[in-house]
């Protein structure tokens, strides 16, 4: 069989080494397995063949581990793996820089720096004209007293440095909308959006979650005494009194520790350095709020009645 | 609130990068899987399919009961584990009562089904039942040819499916250069019946033939098997044109005064733009230009010198004659 006529009955595909040669039936019923399987290995070694006519027949270059030959692209066509990757959208910069007409330009990464008079990396470690290089700001009239212009600078950067990062979060959003997102980034909700006035959830921690729960668990009738209790639940915390009352009577030959404890309050308070415990300044303050809400207290008191208080007879005069 | 995450290490942003959707993308990984239960046959299968594509397939060895690719929902976990493992290729072994010795052989794009085909296993023979000279025994990941015979190929759709999925699983990554040397192995496909295909994979023997061409020699080296179609679900459309998108497709920009010629290879046209040499600044003042501007400079000075004094006369002489 000659090459021309090989190309005509069989498809080949150099590029993926696969032959397919459609006219080729076998008979309905084979035999034996072995006769079908004898049968498609010599159709399948005529097919092998036909490749190789192609593949043997390439100009190649030698190599010490052999004839190495250049494959013609795949003709089957085959679907992709994914999709093909998106153009990214322009970032806020970039249009503004076409619309402009700005033109990138390289800079050098070593620039001459006057400071420490010389060269020195544009940006990162050890740059040129570093604000850390610089020990003493010079008074300006426009100077506001007070202000530490060290501190003034710091705040001035971080805020630079801030609306770069909300620019380029901006800009990946858009990427992310074209379905361009840069490989390596990932966009996260870091919490639920903040919606009017109400506040953000706050996460439970373990220890109040644990309160709230001894809570729930004693808040029926019989203090939780009788409820089951779930696997793994533990005992309700601050259990039993936390008022404790004093004996009213003094046992034998004992003083009365009630009596003791009022004692020991009135002598702290009517000892010589009573000026000490008592805070003057404290206690006029508290006088003072005492009276004014007392005043108020009337005065909202009266309104209230002129307004709310349903008169009677109307015809009959309120002043007496 | 939006939080921008990138990976902390290289190694990280190198994994990501290299699962990224590429312009030109290189083979497709295969994930093997096993159903609730499987027949010692289809363990068996799946374990040497693994063994063909060693380093471009990745086999889970726990039971899935979420997966069942032909049905709605029955995806999910496939997808899932399509995403995390970068496989978009699966094959899914599964026995039951109704459907024996099931093989589910599948493709994904954009890590979402895309499309399926279920065939039964027959007349299994393992790799260990063939004896051969183990010489000829095909090297890990050298690259097959692929044989496809039978009419029904082509006229079978079914048939025609299964022939472009078996091609896609088994023909590996695409290649440039081939070395000739490394040729050992060949996977041969035929269509015996219009639902059966006889699946087997033979080593080759390259023999001297007298040519540049070598006689090729098949050795069966397994494993073997009849696979006997079954459901097949073919790709949406849409999907399918989406999916067929190359880099060939979008049509490079025609590159500007370049011209192909058969004769003469490669031909450039440029323009020149207008040089306007009377503009034209001398690039450097050479001495002798300099000292005659001196020259000229001192005479134009005692000339002014002498002029100023009789400027005013020499003028209103002057002007009555350009006008005659």
């Amino acid at each position: 069989m000659t090459e021309m006529e090989t190309e005509q009955i069989y498809q080949v595909d150099v590029g993926n080494l696969l032959a397919f040669n459609p006219n080729h039936r076998f008979p309905s019923a084979p035999s034996s397995r072995e006769e079908l399987v004898k049968e498609c290995l010599e159709e399948s070694r005529k097919l092998v063949q036909a490749v190789a006519n192609a593949l043997f027949n390439f100009p190649s270059t030698e190599t010490h581990d052999g004839p190495i030959v250049q494959l013609p692209p795949p003709t089957t066509k085959l679907p992709r793996e994914k999709h093909v990757p998106r153009p990214k959208p322009p970032t806020k910069w970039e249009e503004f820089a076409l619309k402009k007409g700005i033109q990138k330009r390289k800079k050098d990464k070593v620039v001459w720096d006057e400071q420490t008079d010389q060269f020195k990396r544009r940006h990162g470690y050890d740059r040129v004209n570093d604000d850390n290089d610089v020990p003493i700001i010079e008074a300006k009239a426009s100077d506001e007293p007070g202000e530490d212009p060290f501190a003034k600078r710091l705040d001035e950067k971080k805020k630079r440095v801030g609306k770069q990062e909300k620019n380029r979060l901006q800009n990946l959003k858009a990427a992310e909308k074209a379905g361009a997102l840069p490989s390596h980034v990932q966009l996260a909700a870091t919490s639920l959006p903040i919606s009017g006035t109400k506040a953000q959830p706050k996460k439970i921690g373990k220890e109040e979650l644990g309160d709230v729960a001894g809570l729930a668990a004693t808040s029926t009738a019989s203090g939780g005494k009788f409820d089951k209790k779930l696997p793994g639940e533990k005992p309700p915390k601050k259990q039993g009194k936390h008022h404790k009352y004093l004996p009213v009577v003094a046992g034998r030959g004992a003083v009365n520790p009630e009596k003791e404890q009022t004692n020991n309050v009135l002598s702290k308070i009517f000892s010589k350095h009573s000026h000490e415990i008592l805070n003057v300044g404290k206690a006029i303050n508290m006088y003072n709020v005492k009276k004014e809400k007392k005043k108020s207290g009337r005065s909202d008191k009266s309104g209230r009645s002129d307004k709310l208080k349903p008169k009677k007879d109307i015809t009959k005069k309120p002043a007496k | 609130m939006m939080e921008i995450r990138t990976p902390k290490t290289g190694k990280a942003k190198r994994v990501l990068e290299k699962r990224a959707p590429k312009l030109v993308e290189t083979g497709k990984k295969t994930l093997i899987l096993h159903g609730t239960k499987t027949s010692a046959t289809v363990s068996s299968v799946l374990m040497e399919l693994y063994r063909l594509k060693k380093g471009g397939a990745i086999k889970y060895s726990r039971r899935n009961e979420n997966i069942r690719p032909f049905e709605s929902g029955g995806e999910t976990s496939l997808e899932f584990f399509s995403q995390k493992t970068d496989c978009s290729l699966f094959v899914y072994g599964s026995h039951t009562k109704k459907r024996p010795d099931n093989l589910v052989l599948g493709r994904m794009y954009d890590h979402q089904v895309y499309d399926l085909i279920e065939v039964g296993i027959e007349n299994y023979k393992s790799l260990l039942s063939f004896s051969y000279d183990k010489k000829f025994a095909p090297h890990e990941g050298s690259k097959p040819f692929i044989c496809f015979t039978g009419e029904g190929f082509e006229n079978v759709p079914e048939l025609k499916h299964l022939k472009e999925v078996l091609t896609d699983l088994f023909r590996g990554e695409v290649v440039d250069n081939l070395n000739l040397t490394g040729l050992d192995r060949a996977y041969i496909c035929s269509a015996i019946s219009p639902t059966k295909v006889f699946l087997t994979h033979c080593a080759l023997k390259l023999k001297r033939s007298g040519t540049i061409v070598p006689k090729m020699e098949l050795v069966e080296v397994g494993p073997s098997m009849d696979l006997v179609i079954r459901r097949n679900r073919l790709p949406n459309e849409s999907l399918k044109k989406e999916a067929m998108r190359t880099s060939k497709d979008n049509p490079k920009k025609k590159v500007k005064n370049v011209d192909q010629d058969a004769v003469r290879g490669k031909i450039g046209k440029i323009y020149m733009p207008d040089q306007k040499l009377g503009e034209m600044q001398l690039p450097d003042k050479s001495k002798g230009v300099k000292r005659e501007r001196k020259e000229g400079k001192l005479k134009k000075h005692k000339e002014e010198s002498a002029s100023k004094k009789k400027k005013n006369s020499s003028d209103s002489e002057k002007i009555p004659t350009d006008a005659e």
